[in-house]
């Protein structure tokens, strides 16, 4: 593993800049052929609403992969991650139009702890709306 | 309705081997937008130090999910999967998977727990090679909307 992040090299409260990942229906369909996750509420719009929700929405799986890809293109190498857990905290709601919704992650180093690993703190938002929580990563740094 | 408490603790698995493969680790790249190379380029991945390319910390869902399905399925345990969205999700790695390995599982319902008018269960996955090497730990929360009410 060589993670492209040296460990001397981070503090405490160094933020991450935050980048954008957009989520759209055709986002959800190939991430439910990919996964095997075919819940309807990913992707029928009138199932969906028939069980209360407002719209389609994000596998949550797909959102908590967009706040992984977000710490892996930090560290370099995605080998580095060694724990990675998050709260849905809200729903990532998708329109059925060409640019769906827009998930923004951004990332806090919270804690250095021993054997050079670090824990980032994540921030995933659609719109104004917190879609994570208790998300953290530990990550090995060289 | 309110799931069988009397589901805790109980074991599904382990599972049959599930062989992960070059190409559905690209897919899965692909599905989440992600172009790093070491998902789909062997040499790059072997520059990274990995024997092969390996696949994206989210990937181990693609085989949770049917274990873990097992243990959702379970006749009696009560899910109502029209009413069911994800809750928590936390991987524990003790080293990326990668493509040839051969995983197996074994799933364990480890809470059921009441939160306002939805019903939430935990199931602890432990994913081993067949030949017994420690792999990662998933741990899935599932929330049944108004399971509770």
């Amino acid at each position: 593993m060589t993670a492209a992040v040296r460990y001397d090299e981070v503090e405490v409260g160094q933020e991450l800049p935050a980048a954008d990942y957009n989520v759209r229906r055709l986002d959800l369909v190939m991430y439910a052929g990919a996964s095997g996750d075919f819940n309807q509420i990913h992707w029928n719009e009138r199932f969906a609403r028939m069980v209360g929700l407002p719209d389609v929405i994000a596998h949550g799986m797909y959102t908590m992969a967009q706040a992984g890809r977000f710490v892996t293109d930090w560290v370099g190498d995605p080998g580095a991650v060694v724990d990675f857990g998050v709260r849905f905290s809200s729903m990532v709601v998708v329109p059925d139009d060409d640019t769906g919704a827009v998930i923004t992650v951004s990332g806090v180093v919270e804690e250095k702890l021993e054997d050079k690993r670090v824990v980032i703190a994540l921030t995933a938002k659609s719109g104004d709306v917190r879609v994570l929580s208790k998300a953290r990563a530990v990550v090995q740094l060289t | 309705m309110a799931l069988n408490r009397d589901f805790v603790g109980k074991s599904y698995g382990p599972t049959a081997p599930y062989e992960v493969s070059r190409v559905k680790i690209r897919e899965f790249a692909a599905a989440i937008g992600d172009n790093n190379p070491v998902y789909r380029d062997k040499e790059a991945a072997r520059a990274a130090g990995h024997p092969d390319v390996i696949a994206p910390p989210t990937f181990p869902i693609v085989f949770s999910l049917q274990s873990g399905g097992e243990a959702l399925v379970d006749p009696g345990l009560g899910v109502n999967f029209a009413m069911v969205v994800h809750g928590e999700q936390r991987f524990e790695y003790v080293r990326p998977i990668r493509a040839g390995d051969e995983l197996v599982m074994t799933s364990t319902i480890t809470d059921i727990r009441t939160a306002g008018q939805n019903e939430l269960l935990t199931i602890r996955s432990d994913v081993t090679t067949v030949e017994g090497e420690p792999v990662c730990v998933t741990y899935n929360t599932i929330v049944e909307r108004g399971g509770a009410a």
